[in-house]
């Protein structure tokens, strides 16, 4: 598989729950390490979007290569191998609640690699935990005694865990507090630029859309309506994008980022030494 | 192995080429090891193994030949420079930030909780069940008063009785349950009936069948059957609801509005199975004496009409009434122990799986515990 290939191609993809259509011949692409952020209105289906990628969901209709593999036509060693090459964050963590957060890290690793010996397997586990800027006594602490954005923490170290080059974030800052939400944020960054990780996150967190997403799929009317820069997205004449990018919270968040951006490179000459070309 | 075709045998080297690896030598003096090809999780295999049992310290680590790296491979090349000294040579740029990167983030961190020792264990949990069936059983003494004052409240207001709340739990408690408890006692009679026969014949007197029947149906195993089946269907159910609305805020939701909980969750469910329990204990009494005297009609050769008679004989009236008076109670302690454990959840949803359990055992147990109380009560005053 060469670099230029999508790691995510959706094609024609067709959802529905009893008469009632979710998705309708819904296109998507994400490329190699690109960071891409899922919006769209309630109900307008983007988890199951996740969720039909990932395989939760058997779609109606439709097209889905993961790593250039068909995941809905392909055998269960084959999905094996995808799914050694992803990892997943669910909403509420969904952290195994009779096992340790250390524990929760060491599932993955046990299921897939079950050679490795146990003090490796305890050592990877500590390093994961403190890598997504957990404290080290979070280790043995079961799920339960977890606040929220630590839950969501333990969530990312358990996706990373077998150092995957896919990673899927399901509203990963909903619930936290606008500081969490943006060491979250620059976490994932951080993940990103160090693991050379794809990211693909649904999100409602505007300051998240603007700060960390290379690109936006906007999910509206049943398919993806666009994809592209948030720029891109703004120049385009479609009401609600309009009313997302342009409401008082899109442009708290836009402001935000502009003064900030403004901060760091005081003269637009400086932009050119930012190395992302 | 030479008569696989060549093609296997390429993508074979292909795919060992990119196998982790090291080898060890001396270079100027110095010990060497030499990683080579991806040292990454897929492609460690035995490598951290042999790495172990490696002997030695101080090694100059070249990376020169290795190709990818994720955290794993890099945290295995930091373990090593860690424990055993020595240094890293040859890594590309992006090895070099992932090493330093591993570097930063090595803390010793416990995966699980330091096991206390068996004889504190043992004891907490000892001193924790006492603690939490003392505060149960206060809990449950609370419970019933805060109902009491509900009730005096309703009896001054009686436009704040929800009546159709209550009716409708009638159904769910009640009219929903007659099939499987008929079902139940039915054959409950006839394994009394042919049980009781079995050994009764023994002594020729298989005639006497009929009052076992009569009497353990009514006086005991109708109702308790009754009680066993309504707290396994009603008291988990009442556990279950106010426990998920307890997690849904709902209560709490209530409580803001002014909608007492008490008045308008735990009631209507305590008042419909109080009223429901001896309807239902009667009508399974009532069954179990079918069941009996069907298997007396085909197994004993005693026709229907001979064991009514019997019955009528042998079965005192303050049998029933043994039955009518205990069935309310029984009721009671089902609802309120459902009700209770299910407003006592608080955080998760494990939580309220297990207060259901809770609710049916502890339901289970008080209405036996209660029995035996009545057992002897009713001994005493001449009930025989």
């Amino acid at each position: 598989m060469n670099d230029d290939q999508p790691i995510i191609s959706v094609r024609g993809l067709k959802n529905s729950f009893g008469d009632q259509p979710v998705h309708e011949g819904l296109d998507l692409d994400v490329r190699r390490g690109e960071i891409i952020g899922v919006v769209g209105g309630s109900g307008t289906g983007k988890s199951v979007l996740m969720r039909s990628i990932i395989g939760l969901q058997q779609p109606d209709e439709g097209e889905i290569h993961v790593f250039g593999q068909p995941m809905l036509t392909a055998d269960d060693k084959c999905l094996q191998s995808v799914r050694k090459r992803w990892g997943i964050m669910f909403q509420g963590a969904a952290l195994f609640s009779t096992l340790t957060v250390a524990e929760n890290v060491q599932v993955p690793l046990r299921e897939f690699y079950p050679r490795l010996s146990e003090k490796l397997l305890n050592e990877i586990a500590a390093f994961k935990i403190v890598m997504v800027g957990l404290p080290t006594n979070a280790g043995p602490k079961y799920p339960a005694e977890l606040s929220g954005g630590m839950k969501k923490r333990a969530g990312i170290s358990r996706a990373l865990a077998m150092d995957p080059e896919l990673l899927f974030l399901d509203e990963p800052t909903a619930g936290l507090d606008p500081i969490g939400a943006a060491a979250f944020d620059e976490l994932i960054v951080e993940l990103r630029d160090q693991l050379g990780l794809t990211v693909f996150i649904i999100t409602h967190d505007l300051d998240t859309l603007y700060t960390i997403c290379d690109r936006v799929a906007v999910l509206a009317d049943r398919k993806v309506i666009a994809v592209g820069t948030i720029p891109e997205l703004m120049a385009l004449d479609h009401p609600w994008i309009q009313e997302y990018f342009r409401g008082p919270r899109g442009r708290a968040a836009e402001e935000a980022v502009e003064a900030a951006e403004a901060e760091a490179h005081p003269a637009p000459d400086a932009k050119s030494g930012n190395g992302k070309a | 192995m030479s008569s696989l075709p060549g093609v296997r045998n390429t993508s074979y080297v292909a795919a060992m080429s990119s196998v982790a690896r090291f080898t060890e030598g001396t270079e100027a003096g110095r010990r060497v090891l030499r990683f080579e090809g991806d040292l990454t999780l897929s492609r460690l295999g035995v490598l951290p193994a042999k790495l172990d049992r490696l002997k030695g310290s101080g090694f100059l680590i070249d990376l020169s030949q290795v190709g990818r790296m994720d955290t794993i491979g890099a945290w295995i090349v930091h373990r090593t420079v860690r424990d055993r000294g020595g240094e890293v040579a040859g890594a590309s740029p992006g090895i070099a930030r992932l090493l330093s990167r591993i570097g930063e983030v090595d803390e010793p961190v416990k995966v699980r909780p330091d096991p206390p020792s068996p004889f504190v264990r043992v004891l907490g949990q000892l001193g924790e069940a006492t603690i939490e069936a003392g505060r149960t059983f206060t809990g449950l003494v609370a419970f019933l008063g805060g109902m009491l004052i509900a009730i005096s409240r309703l009896i001054r207001e009686p436009r704040r009785f929800r009546i159709n709340a209550v009716v409708q739990r009638f159904e769910v408690v009640g009219v929903h349950a007659f099939a499987i408890i008929g079902l139940m006692s039915f054959l409950v009679g006839i394994v009394i009936a042919q049980q009781g026969a079995v050994q009764l014949r023994q002594f020729g007197a298989e005639v006497f069948t009929v009052n076992l029947i009569g009497r353990s149906s009514i006086k005991e195993l109708g109702l308790l059957m009754t009680a066993i089946m309504v707290a396994g269907r009603s008291g988990s159910s009442f556990a279950a609801q106010l426990g998920s609305m307890k997690l849904a805020e709902e209560v709490d939701a209530m409580r803001t509005i002014g909608v007492s909980p008490m008045e308008a969750l735990v009631l209507p469910r305590v008042l419909a199975t109080v009223m429901m329990m001896p309807l239902l204990g009667f009508y399974a009494a009532l069954v179990s004496v079918v069941g009996g005297a069907v298997f007396c009609w085909v197994g004993l050769d005693i026709p229907p009409v001979t064991f009514v008679q019997r019955i009528r004989e042998v079965v005192p009236i303050t049998d029933l009434w043994q039955l009518l008076i205990k069935a309310p109670f029984f009721g009671l302690i089902i609802a309120m122990a459902g009700c209770f454990q299910g407003m006592q959840v608080e955080s998760s949803a494990e939580e309220v799986g297990l207060r259901t359990t809770t609710a049916v055992v502890q339901g289970i147990f008080l209405v036996i515990v209660l029995d035996a109380f009545f057992a002897v009560f009713f001994t005493e005053v001449g009930w025989l």
